[in-house]
Parts: structure tokens; sequence; C-alpha cells
């Protein structure tokens, strides 16, 4: 295991801002840590680092207490938003951070080259555009090779094509073998490149599985004219409004059916079920 | 020793550090030397005694002094600003939080901190004293004096400048870490080197206790420790305590403001 928590738990007064959330972490996958915006990843992901201590339970970090030099020096991590010094340039901010883990320049350059961002390495940081910044987080959390990657929200702010590349980077290191801990709020990007997934919510760790668990059965939507006729060739189907929904794989067999008895198909399509609904299907609490 | 590195090579690095030195250095000269020199050349003030006190003042052999009297007040406040904005910063960048998950301890992050201001308040001082000197030699050359270069008796009032200039560092990075950024540190630490001190001494001068108090107080210790090694005639030098006392003093502010700061930095969660 990474990462384990056990009961880890943070109250801010009165309020449990994280509620004794147990997870765990295995080598070489990407685990995504889901939930909407207050669930408390940012904050578990600061007990994992030792920014702050949890109010009661535990949490071990590649067998280490977290904080301690002996964990951080094998995380790198890239949390709510970067954090550099705005009048440096980037490779100079690197090299900053090179000498805090005690690594030596030339994994400043292959740092660089990653996050491909050699072009611009001499610009101020304050001039990056926001999908630099983030870009160049993340070259920094890659300084010195860790064994695990906590990247909280990489893609907060990016435009889709920057969320792109960005996405495309954690599927290339996952690739290497690398270790990673992604938060977000967005089901599909968890979808897209995580292996396993802990939903958080209000504080809760409400689920944790792997994706396929978390998308469930594929349920397609159906418009067809005319519907009812549809709905009766279909079996189990569910007639809402003027659309079907039906729980079935196999798409090709279903339109035949329709267009053999003369049934105008409109459209056929896999229904992407929202956080909003995966929540209520695996807490019952919307 | 990574994170004096790192630390060095952002402070050096960083505009605010060379501006606030060259803006010190610039004050320096003009209120050390450029005045008095104009003051002497056809000042009004022409009475004897205080002319051979300018001459005295803008002496090489007496550089050690003019180092000393400019760092209790003026030169202080501007330490006292590099350094609260030095630590106060990271809490706006975010570049604590990337400090404190890099690797190092809490205690080596803030020893870091603390390495690499020395470093620069070293430079600072040296600089000083290296542009007094220069100002110095060059009046005295113009005017046609008989001078000689400082003995080694300057090494006094240059220990007393690093003691008043590293208590006003520690100040400044204690403000950083209590306020959790530049700019409440940075007023505060103005408003009681330059105001809330000058004010107590005001009222001391009608409250017996007050004025005992006003000797000890940061800014009162450092000029009092400027006054006994020699400097005067400068805002904020003192001369109501000895030198062992008041550099005691500024060694207990000293381990005061940074053990501090390092025990609420060690101690406080990052969010
Ligand atoms: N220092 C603090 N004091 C009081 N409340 C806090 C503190 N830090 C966080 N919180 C609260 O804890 C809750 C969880 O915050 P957290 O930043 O962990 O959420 P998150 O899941 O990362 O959300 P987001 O997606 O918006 O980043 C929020 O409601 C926040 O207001
Ligand atoms: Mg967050």
């Amino acid at each position: 295991m990474i990462v384990t928590t056990e009961k880890l738990t943070k109250r801010y007064g009165d309020r449990a801002v994280v509620d004794e959330v147990s997870l765990s972490v295995r080598r070489g996958e990407v685990y995504g840590f889901l939930g909407p915006n207050g669930a408390g990843k940012t904050t578990t992901i600061r007990m994992l680092l030792g920014l702050v201590q949890p109010t009661s339970g535990s949490a071990r970090v590649l067998g280490e207490a977290p904080g301690t030099p002996k964990a951080l020096l094998k995380v790198g991590s890239l949390i709510e938003g970067p954090g550099f010094y705005p009048y440096l340039s980037g490779r100079d901010n690197l090299r900053v951070h090179a000498h805090r883990r005690g690594v030596d320049r030339t994994h400043v350059e292959a740092a660089l080259e990653q996050v491909d961002l050699v072009g611009a390495a001499n610009e101020k940081f304050r001039r990056y555009s926001l999908g630099m910044k983030q870009r160049l987080g993340v070259a920094a959390a890659l300084l010195g090779q860790p064994e695990l990657l906590i990247l909280d929200e990489p893609t907060n702010g990016l435009d889709p094509a920057g969320m792109a590349d960005m996405r495309d980077l954690v599927r290339a290191l996952a690739a290497q073998g690398q270790t990673v801990l992604l938060s977000s709020h967005l089901l599909g990007e968890v979808e897209e490149i995580c292996d396993r997934v802990g939903v958080i919510s209000q504080g809760r760790l409400v689920a944790e599985s792997t994706v396929e668990q978390l998308r469930g059965d594929t349920v397609l939507l159906i418009r067809a004219d005319p519907i009812e006729k549809a709905h009766v060739l279909i079996e189990g189907s569910e007639l809402r409004g003027d659309v079907l929904h039906v729980r079935e794989t196999d798409a090709g067999a279903l339109i035949r059916t329709l267009v053999h008895a003369d049934v105008d198909v409109r459209e056929v399509r896999p229904l992407r079920r929202t956080l909003e609904e995966v929540f209520f299907e695996m807490t019952g609490v919307a | 020793m990574g994170s004096v590195k790192a630390e060095l090579l952002r402070l050096w690095k960083w505009p605010a550090t060379w501006v606030l030195i060259g803006v010190w250095l610039v004050m320096s000269l003009t209120f050390g030397y450029l005045f008095n020199y104009l003051a002497l050349n056809g000042g009004t003030n022409t009475r004897d005694l205080s002319q051979q006190q300018l001459i005295s003042s803008m002496q090489p052999e007496n550089v050690g002094a003019a180092v000393v009297r400019g760092l209790p007040m003026f030169g202080g406040a501007i330490i006292l600003v590099l350094a609260a904005l030095a630590v106060g910063s990271g809490y706006g960048w975010g570049t604590w939080k990337t400090t404190l998950t890099a690797g190092p301890r809490r205690v080596s992050a803030m020893a870091g901190t603390v390495g690499a201001l020395a470093v620069i308040v070293v430079v600072l001082v040296a600089l000083t004293f290296l542009v007094d000197l220069g100002a110095a030699i060059t009046v005295a050359s113009l005017e046609g004096w008989d001078w000689s270069l400082p003995g080694t008796a300057v090494v006094e009032p240059l220990a007393a400048s690093l003691l008043i200039a590293a208590m006003w560092t520690g100040f400044g990075v204690f403000l950083g870490i209590v306020t959790k950024g530049p700019a409440l540190a940075v007023g505060l630490g103005l408003m009681w080197a330059i105001v809330t001190e000058n004010l107590l001494r005001g009222v001391g001068a009608l409250l017996g206790p007050v004025e005992s108090l006003t000797k000890v107080l940061p800014g009162g210790s450092a000029g009092n420790l400027a006054g006994a090694v020699g400097g005067s005639g400068a805002p904020g030098v003192l001369n109501d305590l000895g030198g062992t006392t008041a550099a005691l003093f500024l060694v207990g502010y000293v381990v005061f403001f940074l053990g501090t700061a390092t025990l609420l930095k060690v101690r406080r969660d990052l969010v």
C-alpha cells in the first residue's frame, strides 16, 4: 500500500470537515479522489502531506508518518494550485525547489521537458498562463522521481485543451508505472484516467471502488417514433417523457429490432451519469 | 544546507532585496555624508564645535560609528520590512506550502530562511560600511584633511551593527509568521519601529516606569547599543544603558523572536 488512512478526521470547530476517512492507494494505480466543492479533498491531502494535523485517526504514506522528511521526499505534490515565486523564472523556481529536495540540476531540465515548458523556462512565473503555471507545478512535483504523485485538482481553471494536455500527461506517467493520487470534482475526468476511485461527500468517504463499479450498468437513451411502440418492443425499457431508458449494452441488436418493426430510430446514446446520480446511488442521499 | 541555498537563491534574485538595500545605502549616504558635507561648506551653522563634530563624523576613521548610528531606527525599519516581506509573502504566494512539502523538516525550512536572511543582512551591513567608507574618503580628499583608515576599533561598531540588524531581522520574521502575510507584518513593524517607541519615549518623560521600559524595548536597546559604541547624532540613538546590557537585551530579543516564530511555524497547520 502506498497510502492508507484509518478513520482520518479533521474538525474545524464543531464541524468535521474530514470525517473518519479510511482509504487506500495501491502501488502503480491512478487513484481518483472524487467529490464536489467543499467535500474535504484538499483537507485530506493536506493531512497526507503533514501540512495539517489530523484531529483524530491516522495515516501512513509509503509506510511513514505524513510530513516527515522520509515520507515527503518520496512524494511529489501539487495542492490547490502551484505556489511559486512570481519574480523568478520557471527554471529558477524549479532550481530553488531542487535545492530543497536535494536533487541536482539535471533533474530540473528533465522535469521542464516532461511538462513541455523548456521554451518558456526563462520567463517569469508571474507572466505564465494558467496552464503553464499548473504544468510548472507538476514539474516541481516530479522533481526527484517521487514514488507517489499527489495532484489536487490539476485541471482546475484550465481550458478544454489544457485539461486534455494535463490528462495526457497523467496517463503518460501512469503508463510508466507512476502511482498517482488525483483529486477532482469531475466524474468524467476520473473515469477517463483513474483505475480506482474514492468518493467523498461532506467529509465522508461514501465509496471506494474501481471505475467500472462506479460507472455501474450502462443505460441507453432511445429516442424513437412512435415511442410507445418502441417501449412495447424493448423488454425492460422505461418510458421517461418522450424517451426510453434501457439497461442494455448491445445497442446494435436493439436498433435492429426497432428498425425491423418499422420504428424510426432518431437517437441512441449511452447515458452519462452525473456526479449527483452516482452519489445518489452510492449513498441514497442526493 | 539545501534549504539555505534555496532561500538564498530566491532572496538574491528578488528585486525587493536590492531595492531595499539600495534605498538604505542612498539614505545612509545622504544623511551621513551629503547633508553634512553641504552644511560644512556654506551651511548657516558655523559654530566651531558643531563644525568639529561634522568633520569628525565624516572622518574615514569614524566610519564604524557612521554605520551603526543609522541602524536603530531607519536602517532597522528597512531590515524589518525586508524580513517581514520575505517571510510573509510566502503565505500569499503559496510558497510556504511548496517549501514545507518539499522534504526538509519545518525546523530546517525555517533555519534556511533565517540563514539566508542572515547572509543578506551581513551583505547589507558590509555594503553600508564600504559605501560609507568610500564617501568618507571622498569627502576627506576633497576637503584636504589628514585622514587615516579605520583601525581595528572598527570591529566593535560593526559587530554592534550586525547585532542590531539581527534583532530587526528577527522582529520582521516574527511578524511575518504571526500575521501570516506581508501587509500587516510590514505595517505593524514600521509602526513599531518608527512611531510607537518614539511615542512611548515621549510619555516616558512624564512617567518614570514607562521611561525605564522604553530603554529596553527593541528599538531602545538597539539605540543604546549604537550609542555605547560611538554612534551619535542620528534619530533613535540613545545613551541610557551600558553597551553590554543593551547587547544582552538584543540577544534576548533575537532568541525570543526567532524561537517563537520557529515554534509557530513548526506547530501551526498550514492551510
Ligand atoms: N482552516 C479552515 N477553517 C475552517 N474551515 C475550513 C478550513 N479549511 C477548510 N475548511 C472547510 O472545509 C471544507 C472542505 O474544504 P476542502 O478545501 O478540503 O474541500 P475540497 O473538497 O478540496 O473542495 P474544492 O473542490 O472546492 O477544492 C470546506 O467547507 C471549507 O470551508
Ligand atoms: Mg480543494
